[in-house]
């Protein structure tokens, strides 16, 4: 079995998605137990997306974005924000100053305007023959779905490393708050978890000190919020398990409100 | 010890992300396009770097971004700045399709920290050029070694066949080049 130090050149590798066999099995099984690795991992993917950055080029070409609304627009998901009313009155109100230009200029217009409605057909027939080939497809679906033998099994990650998470809600008017973690680590002997209040301004705020249950779950129900503190954002570090008044490790999970 | 200075807090658009995240999710079609116009760029930028093939690159883009809007909550800010999560999606999914495999990494467990944090045009052209002020510096060895790694998607095992250099050099590169790039970009 590999130690701690070991891994190191096993992280690099595992974030590049390069890392397979035994030596990745091995590498995931110590993610699950060792917060620093996994830290260590997040920041190998940070340096990652720096090498990515230096890749100048071109913008992609428009008909990218154009072929990427369409697919948004053929699947429409919740409620849309409302549109802005269309612009309208404006063109209108210039036809009869168009009209004296005379007869030609508006032959050129309907001639321009027909070659435009030409197009817009054409986009449509295509429209409509990716989302025929949409519909089939969904079809084809919903019959596996439906069908009377279907089984249904569901697939997960065995070694996967369980990311730890946390939920802080918070009312600014009845100035209370809860928090609740999950998948957190055990913390070692004499440390603890400690929840801050990250104001608008100045320092962290401290929040309460939490251990998690064997399972990695925590809750602080109901809790206080400091008076006169307004929360931009909520942290939790590594501390002792008295508490500390500043955060001394780094932030192991960060949310901030909307 | 790490003071709080240095945390991804200081992040100034992490609410903003957050805002067009929720729009997406809530299904406004408007924020997906603003979302592409901000981000667009970065994507196919390592997209057509990889892939030498600005068509394929624009498959990537298209399918990043889809599988953004069906599944908005594979992205939260948590998981780090947009763009670097753009920026390392984005070149695995062309790895992936380089070495003709399926999706080996899965975007909801991709959690970043630190990493560039691109607000405008006018910070994205600061990060490329200091970024690249890094790699100018940085041994040629070493430089080769991630450039085979992360644009070309090569194993240790093969950049070690191609350089001749053995298996162990090229992990310990790979690594002190990834962290040399966040030491520097930090100072």
């Amino acid at each position: 079995m590999k130690t701690h130090e070991q891994f190191a050149d096993d992280l690099a590798l595992y974030a590049l998605g390069e890392l397979s066999g035994s030596d990745r099995q091995q590498l995931e099984e110590h993610l699950q137990s060792c917060a620093a690795c996994r830290r260590e991992l997040q920041a190998l993917r940070g340096d990652m997306a720096l090498l990515g950055l230096s890749s100048g080029g071109p913008q992609p070409p428009a008909r990218s974005k154009e072929r990427l609304m369409r697919a948004v627009a053929a699947e429409p998901r919740g409620v849309s924000a409302p549109q802005p009313p269309p612009r309208r009155g404006f063109w209108a109100a210039l036809i009869p100053a168009f009209a004296a230009l005379g007869l030609l200029l508006v032959a050129l217009v309907l001639w321009r305007h027909n070659a435009a409605l030409k197009d817009e057909v054409a986009e449509l027939g295509n429209r409509n023959q990716d989302q025929t080939a949409q519909l089939e497809r969904m079809n084809q679906e919903l019959r596996l779905l439906t069908a009377p033998d279907a089984v249904h099994v569901s697939l997960n990650p065995q070694k996967a490393p369980r990311q730890p998470s946390g939920t802080a809600i918070y009312s600014p008017s009845q100035k209370r708050m809860m928090f609740m973690a999950s998948n957190l680590a055990a913390p070692p002997t004499g440390k603890a978890y400690e929840l801050w209040i990250i104001p608008a301004n100045g320092a962290p705020v401290p929040a309460g000190v939490f251990k998690p249950d064997e399972h990695g779950y925590a809750v602080m129900m109901d809790h206080k919020m400091p008076e006169g503190v307004e929360a931009k954002a909520f942290a939790i570090t590594l501390e002792n398990e008295e508490g500390s008044d500043k955060p001394t490790s780094p932030i192991l999970l960060m949310g901030t409100g909307e | 010890m790490e003071p709080i200075e240095d945390s991804p807090i200081r992040r100034g658009d992490a609410g903003d992300e957050m805002r067009l995240v929720a729009r997406i999710r809530a299904g406004d079609q408007q924020a997906m396009s603003e979302l592409y116009d901000r981000y667009s760029k970065v994507v196919y930028a390592v997209a057509l770097r990889v892939l030498q093939d600005a068509a394929a690159a624009e498959d990537v883009l298209q399918d990043i971004f889809l599988q953004l809007w069906r599944n908005p909550d594979a992205f939260d800010a948590s998981r780090g700045s947009l763009s670097a999560w753009l920026a390392v999606i984005s070149r695995h999914r062309c790895i992936d399709r380089l070495r003709k495999r399926r999706p080996e990494t899965d975007i909801e467990e991709c959690v970043i920290t630190g990493g560039p944090d691109l607000r405008d045009e006018t910070e994205r052209a600061l990060v490329i050029e200091k970024v690249r002020g890094v790699l100018a510096e940085m041994n040629p060895d070493q430089r080769k070694v991630l450039e085979l790694a992360f644009f070309q998607g090569l194993t240790h095992t093969e950049i070690a066949d191609r350089t001749g250099e053995p298996l162990g050099t090229v992990k310990t590169r790979i690594r002190s080049g990834l962290q040399l790039l966040r030491t520097k970009f930090a100072g």
